[in-house]
This record gives C-alpha cells, sequence and structure tokens, in this order.
C-alpha cells in the first residue's frame, strides 16, 4: 500500500508541473468563464436560472475537454516510462505492477480533479455572484457536475492505460489516445446521428440508438447531467430526442462510465503485467 | 556462505538470436564481479534475466536462493540501466526520494546518498537543469539507497569522467565492504582500472573467462615486449648478442614469454655500456581483453565443427 501512495503522490507531483496539463486547465477555465457570462448576460425572459444555463453548457464542455485532459494524463503512463527505461527501475523494486497502475490511476485521477474543480468552481462561483446569488441549491448543480466529470475523466485515464501498455513508443501511445479522443467524443456521435437518419423504420431509434448511447461513457454523462438539471428547461442536443425510452435512467446512467473504468483498469493490468521490461 | 547470485547454465535464445548460450556465474557477498563484452554480447540480457524480467530459455538461476523477479528477491536488489531518463520535473532529491520509498529504504538514506555522489548541491534542482554525468550520479544514488544486498549496474561509468569513475569504483568498494555484492558491465578491461575482484568475459553469449585479472594476465600468457636503445655505434653487436628486430638506427625490439624476461634482462644488463637504456612493458589490459575475446571464437567454431 505504500508504494500506491508513493506512486500516487509522484504522479500528483508532475502532473501539476506538466505544461501540457496545466494549458489545458487553463482553456478549460477560460471556456467555463466564456459561457458564464454568455449564460448570466441580460437577455429576455429567464426561465432557469443563471447558474443552471451555466452548468447545463459546462457539461458538454466536459464531454470535449475532460477526456482530453484524461487522455494526456495517461498515455504517456507506461509507454513513456518504457521508453526512458524508468518503468525497469519501478519494477525491479518490490512493489506489485497492480500496484504501480493503481498508484497512478489515483495521482493522475487527483491531477484531474484539482484541474476540473478548479475550473468549475471558480466559473460556478462566479455565475453566483454576477447574477446576484439566486438558489444555492444551484451550487449543487456544479457540485455534481465537478463529481461526475472526475468520473469521466477517470474512465478515459483508464482507457488511456490500454493504449499506452500495449505500445512501446510514446508517439505511437499518443497517436492512439488521440485516436480514442476522436472516435469517442466526435465520430461516435456522427455515426449515431446517421444512423438515425438513415433508418427509415425506426427500430434502430428505438431498440438500438439507445443503447449505443448510453454504452458511450461520454454520452451516457451527458444524458445523466441533462437529465438531472431538466433538460427539457434548456434544450439539449442529443439526449433529448432519446426521451424516455433509455436502457437507464438517472443515477444508473453513470453505470456506463463505471464499468468501463473497472474494465480498462483490468485489462491494463493484465497487459503491464505481460511486459518483459 | 552461500552465493547471492548463482546462474547454472544459463541460455536466453530471443527468435533467432542466441543472447546467451550455458552461462553459469556465480557472485559471493560482497564479491565486485565485472561483466565484460562486446556490443550485443549479452550483458544486458544477463542483468535483465537476474531481475526476473525475461525467464532463460534454459538453465536455472537465484538470487540469494530465491527466484529473479520474486518479492524476496526484489527486496535485495538494486539496479541501474544502460539508459535511464528521470522525470525532467522533478528534482534530484524527489527522484531519489521516490525510489527509497519504494524499497522501503528509510528517508535518512536519501541525504546520504546524495552526498555520496556529490549531488547535494544540485539535490533541489530540477533534473532537466543536469548535465550527463550528472544524471548518472542520480542513478547511482538510486541504486545505491536503500543498502542493497546486490548492486546490478550495467555500464555504470559510460559518460563519467575520469575523476567521476575514480570516485565511483570508491563507492564500489564501500558497498563491498559493507557485505554488499556489486555485478557492474563494461566494455574494455582498461576501463575497469583492476577495480573488481573478478571479471567475467561474454563473447557471442558465451561464458570465456571468469577470474581474477592477474590470473587472467597469466593465463593470456601474451609477450612482453622489451626494447633496448644501444650506445652510439653499438647498435651491431648488440642486435647480433640479442637478437630482435631493428626499430630505428638506434634501438631493437624484442618480444618474449613472461617466464623468460628475467633471463634476457640479465643477459642485456651483461652487456653493460653497449646499452644505453631498456624499457620492458607488460601486455595492456587492452591486449588481454583482445586475447579472451580471440579464445572465445576459436572455441565457439570448434563446438561448431
Ligand atoms: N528482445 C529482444 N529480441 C530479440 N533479440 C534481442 C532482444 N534483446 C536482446 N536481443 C539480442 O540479444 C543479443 C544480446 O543483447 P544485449 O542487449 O544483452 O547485449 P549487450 O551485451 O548488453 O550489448 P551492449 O554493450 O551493446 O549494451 C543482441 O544480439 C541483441 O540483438
Ligand atoms: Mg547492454
Amino acid at each position: 500500500m505504500g508504494g500506491v501512495l508513493t506512486i500516487a503522490a509522484t504522479e500528483i507531483r508532475i502532473g501539476l508541473r506538466n505544461r501540457w496539463i496545466i494549458l489545458s486547465s487553463l482553456i478549460l477555465l477560460a471556456f467555463a468563464l466564456i459561457l458564464v457570462l454568455l449564460g448570466s448576460a441580460p437577455g429576455g425572459e429567464v426561465k432557469t436560472d443563471a447558474v443552471t444555463v451555466v452548468v447545463a453548457s459546462l457539461a458538454t464542455l466536459s464531454v470535449y475537454l475532460v477526456p482530453l485532459i484524461a487522455l494526456l494524463l495517461s498515455f504517456d503512463a507506461i509507454a513513456g516510462e518504457i521508453d526512458r527505461g524508468t518503468l525497469q527501475l519501478v519494477l525491479a523494486s518490490p512493489v506489485s505492477r497492480g500496484a504501480v497502475l493503481l498508484g497512478k490511476f489515483l495521482g493522475h485521477v487527483a491531477v484531474l480533479a484539482i484541474a476540473v474543480s478548479s475550473g468549475y468552481g471558480i466559473a460556478g462561483l462566479v455565475a453566483f455572484f454576477a447574477h446576484g446569488g439566486g438558489d444555492a441549491g444551484a451550487l449543487v448543480g456544479v457540485g455534481r457536475l465537478i463529481a461526475t466529470s472526475v468520473m469521466l475523466g477517470a474512465t478515459f485515464i483508464a482507457i488511456g492505460y490500454i493504449a499506452s501498455a500495449s505500445v512501446r513508443q510514446t508517439g505511437t501511445a499518443a497517436a492512439l489516445a488521440i485516436a480514442i479522443w476522436l472516435f469517442s467524443v466526435v465520430l461516435y456521435d456522427l455515426a449515431l446521428l446517421g444512423g438515425l437518419l438513415a433508418s427509415q423504420d425506426g427500430v434502430f431509434a428505438r431498440d438500438i440508438f439507445p443503447w449505443l448511447l448510453v454504452l458511450n461513457p461520454a454520452d451516457a454523462f451527458r444524458l445523466y447531467n441533462m437529465s438531472a438539471i431538466d433538460a427539457a428547461a434548456v434544450g439539449s442536443n442529443l439526449g433529448g430526442g432519446a426521451g424516455s425510452a433509455l436502457p437507464l435512467a438517472g443515477l444508473a446512467t453513470l453505470l456506463s462510465p463505471l464499468a468501463w473504468a473497472v474494465i480498462a483498469l483490468g485489462l491494463s493490468t493484465f497487459i503491464l503485467k505481460r511486459i518483459r521490461p | 556462505m552461500t552465493a547471492i547470485v548463482k546462474a547454472q547454465t544459463v541460455s536466453m535464445k530471443f527468435k533467432s538470436v542466441d543472447a546467451l548460450t550455458d552461462v553459469s556465474l556465480e557472485v559471493a557477498p560482497g564479491e565486485k564481479v565485472a561483466l565484460l563484452g562486446h556490443n550485443g554480447a549479452g550483458k544486458t540480457t544477463l542483468f535483465r534475466i537476474m531481475l526476473g524480467f525475461i525467464r532463460p530459455t534454459a538453465g536455472s538461476i537465484t538470487i540469494a536462493g530465491h527466484a529473479p523477479g520474486s518479492d524476496a528477491a526484489r527486496k535485495i536488489v538494486s539496479y541501474l540501466p544502460e539508459q535511464v531518463a528521470f522525470p525532467k520535473m522533478l528534482t534530484g532529491r524527489e527522484v531519489v526520494r521516490f525510489y527509497a520509498r519504494l524499497k522501503g529504504a528509510p528517508l535518512d538514506d536519501v541525504q546520504a546518498v546524495l552526498a555520496k555522489v556529490d549531488l547535494v548541491d544540485a539535490a533541489d534542482r530540477r533534473v532537466e537543469t543536469y548535465s550527463k554525468g550528472m544524471r548518472q550520479r542520480l542513478g547511482l544514488a538510486q541504486a545505491l539507497v536503500g543498502k542493497p544486498a546486490l548492486l546490478l549496474l550495467d555500464e555504470p561509468t559510460s559518460g563519467l569522467d575520469p575523476l567521476s569513475r575514480q570516485h565511483f569504483y570508491e563507492l564500489i568498494a564501500d558497498v563491498a565492504r559493507q557485505g554488499g555484492s556489486v555485478l557492474l558491465s563494461s566494455h574494455g578491461l582498461s576501463e575497469l582500472e583492476a577495480r573488481t575482484d573478478r571479471v567475467a568475459i561474454l563473447r557471442k553469449g558465451r561464458l570465456v573467462a571468469n577470474a581474477p585479472l592477474s590470473d587472467l594476465q597469466h593465463q593470456a600468457n601474451l609477450p612482453i615486449r622489451i626494447r633496448v636503445r644501444a650506445a652510439p655505434g653499438a647498435i651491431e653487436s648488440v642486435h647480433a648478442e640479442i637478437g630482435g628486430g631493428r626499430l630505428n638506427c638506434a634501438s631493437v625490439e624484442l618480444f618474449c614469454a613472461p617466464g623468460d624476461k628475467m633471463r634476457l634482462l640479465s643477459k642485456i644488463s651483461g652487456l653493460g655500456a653497449q646499452v644505453e637504456d631498456v624499457d620492458v612493458a607488460a601486455p595492456t589490459l587492452d591486449e588481454v581483453y583482445r586475447h579472451f575475446s580471440k579464445i572465445g571464437a576459436d572455441e565457439a567454431r570448434q563446438g561448431r565443427e
């Protein structure tokens, strides 16, 4: 157990000094603040309070940026250490390979949690006070957004480990990580939309589409947050259309990222155990 | 006491490459052994087997009686790979502290090993600002922390200047004095400067020598070179007396077996004033190393026939 915490602490140190991580966290904060300022601009009639509107748009921002930060943190975790020779040192020490991966995971999730909660926390507070306070309950919405974003990030960190453990070069791992991001947050949704348009009889829309939507951890995250803040009032893109036909609802939607995280961690541990450094 | 490393007829085959063939090697507690060999001789492969990273295709190996890579074995072994790049964003002290924690070593050790490798002043600077030699010494500090019973060092002196290299061998001697064993690899005998108890030479994956350096010099039985400078005008008679080859108009060069050296020297001194100067050169370490590398080639050829 000591080994796990040692590795986690060192990963936090490295992550917080990594300029890419710092840069992407600042981008997250900048986008969040822009959304806050747009959302709370004095407009026509405002049905929901400003913070809720902001949370809805931040959830969409999370779908794109959080997996990106997560993959930035994780793609180098194993391939990079093989490249640099430090994996040999760690594996030569009396720490099990499972503990090595778990330590890295805890450290990377902690870095992501710091990035997300500072970005969204600041944005949420700005929205709250800029609009003359309002319902304090809306801040619960910010908290929920932060918690689920960290969960989404943890899933993609674990998925990134599979990429990192399967190749021996950092460059290949980076390319793989970008492909994973592009596929899961951009191409997947486009393909689903295409499927919806192409299927005339509605079988796809009724029986297959909802499952495919929940299967993708990023879409499941979006569904959960939209339903939690009553998406109808704000209007959302994909989630609203499926309506009540979803196989999972409410908190159960989060089973998708959770299952992905567990499976990905198990698989990457399995691959790491077979590596001959 | 029992050997800390005990390798018996270890062979390692990668697809078409025979990286190691029938290597038997023992290292006793407190012993310093050098593993020599050309590029691709199998040195790194042997280290990886001792660490349990790869399993030999034949033969057996134990670390203090335990299987390589087992928890018990990893607790007593420290490794310095031939190439390692520590995280640039960490300071030297953070790097050493990290490995100390992983090994369960007391944190007081960190300052002590940093002092040993002369990195105290730079310890709180980030690794990205270190010179090549400083990085190499940081790698050594990480290996020394926790007082391992067995140090496996893959080309530890590459990139060190002569002073640092000398300092390195003093550190190794310290480890051995406290009962630790050291197995280090190197490319040539001359680099070693006779600082180890024993020298093992690998050639194309076969162990072709395994003895103290003085024994190797003896076994090689290489000729000794003697140069005689004659007094002006005496070169003809000196040459006629002792033979050998004429170097120039004043000197003669001859080679003799180590056993003949004294007889020849007394004959030369018998020439009296005809000889102006004598220069005796024992075979260099490089020549000894080359000798064993060649023997290995011959044996391998015989083995194939
Ligand atoms: N994973 C591998 N797959 C195939 N061949 C390998 C592998 N690892 C090593 N070899 C081969 O085994 C032989 C021994 O390699 P090794 O790295 O042990 O040499 P070395 O003595 O350390 O050389 P150097 O002085 O260059 O470091 C080489 O021919 C090498 O190509
Ligand atoms: Mg090598």
